[in-house]
């Protein structure tokens, strides 16, 4: 089991989604992914994609600078 | 698994990445997804074409295009080169249309062949729309 962080600040439309499901399809069960972001849909739209690959939420966490958020996934 | 299938006939940069986008944002909500080019979109995945497609409306003979290629660059949207390249790395398939190959006189070499799952015509659409949650022609 291991961490994966996925930096996607300042990336927009559709790539933090895209690069969420690439860390996705690389991990293996068990692993947590850790998605760091500003793009405002990504961060409602993440979890819904997280919700339809079956995996689990772990968390939305949003920074003190109110732009960044962090979403923990559990594969 | 659920699907989705879109007709790329236009070959206008900004219907292109509508495309691509779309299709990312399928793959990565878990969705099988197929690309069929035809037309003025096959013209698009023959070699240096991808990016150099006009704007559908405003295009202002290459003007308005230059503008928003230099707003998309400082809103940080990725090329098309790039969305393709994610599309295949998720698992995307690529279909090209036969019969504008032909009647185009566009031959395989012309063609990204390394983008291209496979050849085909519209009964291999059907079969797949036929299968699909969403089907979209753009």
């Amino acid at each position: 089991m291991s961490t994966i962080e996925v930096d996607c600040v300042g990336e927009t439309c559709p790539v933090p989604l895209v690069e969420t499901r690439k860390a996705i399809r690389k991990a293996s069960p068990g692993d947590i992914i850790e998605v760091t972001g500003t793009h405002p849909a990504s961060k409602k739209e993440i979890p819904m994609a997280v919700k339809e690959l079956g995996l689990e939420l772990l968390g939305v966490e949003e920074e003190a600078d109110g732009k960044t958020w962090k979403i923990l996934i559990k594969v | 698994m659920s699907k989705a299938t879109l007709v790329v006939h236009s070959g206008d940069t900004d219907k292109v990445y509508s495309a691509l986008i779309i299709g990312n944002g399928a793959l990565a909500m878990g969705m099988d997804v197929s690309l069929y080019f035809t037309f003025w979109g096959l013209i698009r995945l023959k070699k240096g074409e991808l990016e150099k497609g006009g704007l559908s409306r405003m295009n202002l003979l290459g003007l308005g295009k230059w503008m928003i290629k230099r707003k998309m660059k400082k809103a940080n949207v990725r090329s098309l080169e790039g969305l393709i390249k994610d599309f295949k790395d998720l698992g995307g398939k690529i279909f090209a249309c036969d019969m504008t190959m032909e009647i185009m006189g566009i031959k395989r070499e012309d063609l990204r062949e390394d983008l291209i799952t496979e050849y085909a015509a519209v009964g291999t659409y059907i079969k797949e729309a036929k299968e699909s949650d969403i089907t979209l022609f753009i």
